[in-house]
C-alpha cells in the first residue's frame, strides 16, 4: 500500500446470510465507484478483491442476518474491529426473508431441503445484526437504494449524521406525483406503513408496495390491515403480505400474527 | 497459510475465497505427490427457501425466490414464472415472452460484465481485484463499468430496478415499457455492443492454461435463437428432454462438506451448465456478428477449456446486446402487459438460462393455488462436482508450485465457473493438505 492511501478511512464489507444484492449495490455505483475508491481505502471486500488490509476499520458495512452459531461469533469480531458498524438491507436490519423460519419448525425446514439435516449447523431463528452487537446505523431495503448508500458513506467519511428519511412510501409517492394505486385502482398497497427509500417504485409501475424497506417510524398497521381487508384481501393473505423480507421486524411480525389462521396459542411466543 | 501436521503432512489454508458471489472454500489433500480428497466447501448458511415456500400462494415465488440471488434475480423470477404458468396450464403470448427476454438480456449484461471485468480478468492480469486493476488499466475497467451500467439501466427500465426487479409477475408484467422509453436506451446499447466486441478482442489476448473438459455439457435450446428465457434440455451426450422430465434425469445429493446439494445427470459423472455448455450446444444459434467475434477470438464451434469461458462470456455479451437492440427495434406499443394465471391443482416445471447456467424450478399446487411442494436446482450445485474434478486435474499438474501459488491458481480455476454460492445454498476458503 502506498503512504498516501493510509490516511484514507478504511472501509470493510462483511457478509452474513444474504443474497449479495445489497453489497452488489455498492458495485452498481458504476459512476461513483472509482471516485469512492479514491476517498476510502477498500480494506476488506472479498466479493470484489482478494487483497486484505488489516483492521481496525473506520466503517464496516454489514450485509445479511445471523443464522448460525459461527456467525454470532464472527459479528462480535467485526464489531470489535470497527469504529462504525452500518448494517445494510432487510437481512441485516430485520433478519430478512430467511426469518420466515422464525415462524416455523426449523427441524422440519431442514429436512424439507436436505436429506442429511445432521450435516447442517443452523440456528432456529434468523436475527438482525442489532440483536447481537451495537449498530451505528441501519440502512433499510431489499435491496438498499444506491443513492441512500452513497449518502450514508459520505456521511461517515465527513463524520456527520446520514440524512435518511424514516417517513412512509406514501410521502415519496406524493412527491413523485404518482397516482395512488389504492385510491385509483383499489390495489392493496403497503405504502402507508412502509419506510420510504425506493422512490415509490411500485406505484409508478401500477403495482402496490410490498414492503421492501420495512416499517416506517410510526406505522399504523391495524388501520392498514383494515384497509387491506376492505380491498378484498383474506386474513391469510394479510398475514402473508407482512411476512416477506421484513417479516421479523416488530410491527410487521405482530401484525402478521394477528391475522394468523386459528393457530395454537402456545406457539405464539 | 500452511501448517505442518503432527503426522508430517501439510495443510494449506487460503482465507475466504474472494471474488465469488457468496461464501465458500476449497479443501485439497496431497499425499505423496498425489491429489487425494478435493472438496469444494460451501459455508453459505442455508436459507431454506424450498421449505418456506410451502403454504405460500402461487403468485408469490417470483418475488420471494428473486431473493435467493442478488446477481441473478431475473433468472429466479422467470424460472418461477415458467414453472407456475406450466402448473396452471397457461402459456404467455410472444409479446410477453419477448419482453422477458429483453429484461433477461439486461441481467446477462450486468452479470457477465461484472464477472469478466471485476472478478475474472484480474486473475489473468495479475491483480487482487478490479479496483486495483483500474490503476494500471483504467480504460479497460471503465469499459467494464460502462457495460455493467447499461445492463443495469436496461433492467431498471424494464424491471423497475436492477436488484430484485419489481415489475415481474406471474403472467407477465405490471406495466410494459413504451417504444419511446426503449428508444431512449438505444444509443447506450449501441455503444454497449461496440464495447462488447472490444471486450472479446481484449480477453482473447489473455494467456490460457491448457485444460480440456471431458464432461457432458447441458443447456437449454429453444425453437429459435440462443437459449435465454426458455427452451428444452439438450446435452453433448446426445440426450434431449423436456424441462418437465428434468427431475427424472437429474438427481441431487446432499454431501457432508457442503451446504449446497450436488447434482448428477442420469446417474453419470459430472456435467457442466453455463456459458461453455450453452455455446457448445448452440453455436449455430448465435447471431452472425457473435459467431464472427468468436472466430476472430480464436474459438471454434465448441469450447471445452474452462479458462476460456471469459471469451465465451464476452461473445455472449455481443449476442445479448444484438438481441436487445433487435427486440427494441421491433417493439410495438399497445400490447397487454400480462395475462391472467388462475390457480389450479397440479405440478409445473420451468427452466431458464441464468447467466451461470440452467436454473430449474418445480412447484406442486393445491386447487386454491397454495404451494404444496417446491424444488429449486441452481446452476452452481450442478457445476459443483465438475469444479471439484477440474481442481483435481489441475492440482495434479501444479504440484510443484508453492502452496501460495497453487492456492492462487486453484482459486482462479474456481472463478472460471463464476460460482454463485448464495444460489447454491439454498464459498471460498482453500485448504491444501500435503502428506
Ligand atoms: S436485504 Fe434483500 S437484497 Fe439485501 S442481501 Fe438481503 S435479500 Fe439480498
Amino acid at each position: 500500500m502506498t503512504i498516501q492511501t493510509q490516511a484514507l478511512p478504511k472501509l470493510a464489507v462483511w457478509k452474513f446470510a444474504s443474497c449479495d444484492g445489497c453489497q452488489l449495490t455498492l458495485l452498481n455505483c458504476e459512476d461513483e465507484l472509482m471516485a469512492l475508491a479514491g476517498e476510502v481505502q477498500i480494506a476488506y471486500f472479498p466479493e470484489a478483491t482478494r487483497a486484505v488490509v488489516e483492521g481496525p476499520y473506520d466503517v464496516s458495512l454489514v450485509e445479511g442476518s445471523v443464522t448460525t452459531p459461527e456467525e454470532i461469533e464472527r459479528i462480535g469480531q467485526v464489531r470489535e474491529m470497527s469504529r462504525n458498524v452500518v448494517t445494510i438491507g432487510a437481512c441485516a436490519t430485520s433478519g430478512g426473508i430467511q426469518a420466515l423460519r422464525n415462524f416455523g419448525d426449523i427441524a422440519e425446514f431442514r429436512s424439507v431441503v436436505y436429506a442429511h439435516p445432521e450435516y447442517l449447523s443452523t440456528l432456529a431463528r434468523s436475527t438482525p445484526i442489532s440483536a447481537h452487537v451495537d449498530v451505528d446505523f441501519e440502512l433499510r431495503g431489499c435491496p438498499i437504494n444506491k443513492h441512500q448508500l452513497l449518502e450514508v458513506l459520505a456521511a461517515y467519511i465527513q463524520r456527520r449524521k446520514p440524512r435518511i428519511p424514516t417517513y412512509s412510501v406514501c410521502v415519496e409517492c406524493k412527491r413523485r406525483g404518482a397516482v395512488c394505486v389504492a385510491v385509483a385502482n383499489g390495489t392493496p398497497c403497503l405504502g402507508p406503513v412502509t419506510q420510504a427509500g425506493c422512490g415509490a417504485l411500485c406505484p409508478a409501475f401500477a403495482r402496490g408496495c410490498y414492503g421492501c424497506f420495512g416499517p416506517q417510524d410510526s406505522p399504523n398497521t391495524a388501520a392498514m390491515s383494515d384497509r387491506l381487508i376492505s380491498l378484498g384481501m383474506a386474513d391469510d393473505e394479510v398475514m402473508r403480505i407482512y411476512r416477506t423480507f421484513n417479516a421479523a421486524s416488530e410491527p410487521f411480525r405482530r401484525e402478521s400474527e394477528r391475522h394468523e389462521p386459528a393457530r395454537d396459542e402456545e406457539a405464539l411466543t | 497459510m500452511s501448517h505442518k501436521l503432527t503426522d508430517g503432512g501439510q495443510v494449506l489454508h487460503v482465507g475466504t475465497l474472494s471474488r465469488v458471489e457468496g461464501e465458500g472454500g476449497m479443501h485439497l489433500e496431497i499425499h505423496d505427490g498425489h491429489v487425494g480428497a478435493v472438496e469444494l466447501r460451501i459455508f453459505e448458511p442455508p436459507r431454506f427457501y424450498e421449505a418456506f415456500l410451502r403454504g405460500r400462494s402461487w403468485t408469490e415465488p417470483p418475488d420471494i425466490t428473486a431473493r435467493i440471488c442478488g446477481i441473478c434475480p431475473v433468472a429466479y423470477q422467470f424460472s418461477a414464472c415458467n414453472a407456475l404458468e406450466d402448473a396452471c396450464g397457461v402459456s404467455v403470448p410472444d409479446t410477453i415472452r419477448t419482453m422477458r427476454r429483453l429484461l433477461y438480456c439486461g441481467e446477462w449484461i450486468e452479470s457477465h460484465a461484472l464477472h469478466i471485468y471485476l472478478l475474472h480478468a484480474p486473475d489473468f492480469l495479475g491483480y487482487p481485484g478490479g479496483i486495483e486493476m483500474a490503476k494500471d488499466h483504467p480504460a479497460a475497467v471503465e469499459q467494464g463499468l460502462r457495460l455493467k451500467k447499461v445492463g443495469n439501466e436496461l433492467m431498471t427500465l424494464v424491471g423497475g430496478r436492477s436488484v430484485h426487479p419489481i415489475n415481474v409477475k406471474l403472467g407477465g408484467f405490471y406495466r410494459m415499457p413504451t417504444v419511446a422509453e426503449l428508444g431512449g436506451l438505444r444509443p447506450a446499447l449501441e455503444r454497449g455492443l461496440e464495447d462488447a466486441l472490444a471486450t472479446v478482442r481484449l480477453v482473447s489476448t489473455f494467456d490460457f492454461p491448457d485444460l480440456e473438459q471431458p464432461y457432458t455439457y447441458l443447456s437449454l435450446r429453444p425453437e429459435q435463437g440462443y437459449p435465454i428465457e426458455s427452451g428444452s434440455v439438450v446435452t453433448t451426450a446426445g440426450t434431449a428432454f423436456d424441462v418437465r422430465d428434468f427431475p427424472e434425469h437429474i438427481t441431487e445429493h446432499h454431501v457432508a462438506h457442503s451446504n449446497a446439494l450436488h447434482a448428477s445427470l442420469d446417474g453419470g459423472g459430472p456435467y457442466v451448465v453455463g456459458p461453455l455448455a450453452r455455446y457448445t450446444l448452440n453455436f449455430d444459434r448465435l447471431s452472425p456478428l457473435a459467431q464472427q467475434a468468436a472466430r476472430e477470438a480464436g474459438l471454434g464451434e465448441t469450447c471445452r477449456n474452462p479458462f476460456r469461458s471469459i471469451i465465451v462470456r464476452s461473445v455472449e455479451l455481443v449476442e445479448v446486446f444484438s438481441e436487445a437492440l433487435r427486440i427494441i427495434d421491433a417493439w410495438r406499443d399497445g400490447t397487454a402487459p400480462s395475462v391472467p394465471v388462475p390457480a389450479r391443482a397440479g405440478e409445473g416445471f420451468g427452466a431458464t438460462e441464468a447467466p451461470r447456467g440452467v436454473l430449474f424450478h418445480r412447484y406442486r399446487l393445491d386447487d386454491d393455488g397454495t404451494i404444496l411442494d417446491a424444488q429449486i436446482v441452481p446452476p452452481t450445485s450442478q457445476n459443483q462436482p465438475s469444479i471439484e474434478a477440474d481442481m483435481r486435474t489441475l492440482a495434479e499438474s501444479w504440484l510443484e508450485l508453492s502452496d501460495h501459488d497453487l492456492s492462487h491458481r486453484c482459486e482462479a480455476a474456481i472463478r472460471n465457473y463464476d460460482p454463485c454460492i448464495s444460489c447454491a445454498t439454498h464459498f471460498l476458503d482453500l485448504t491444501v493438505e500435503r502428506t
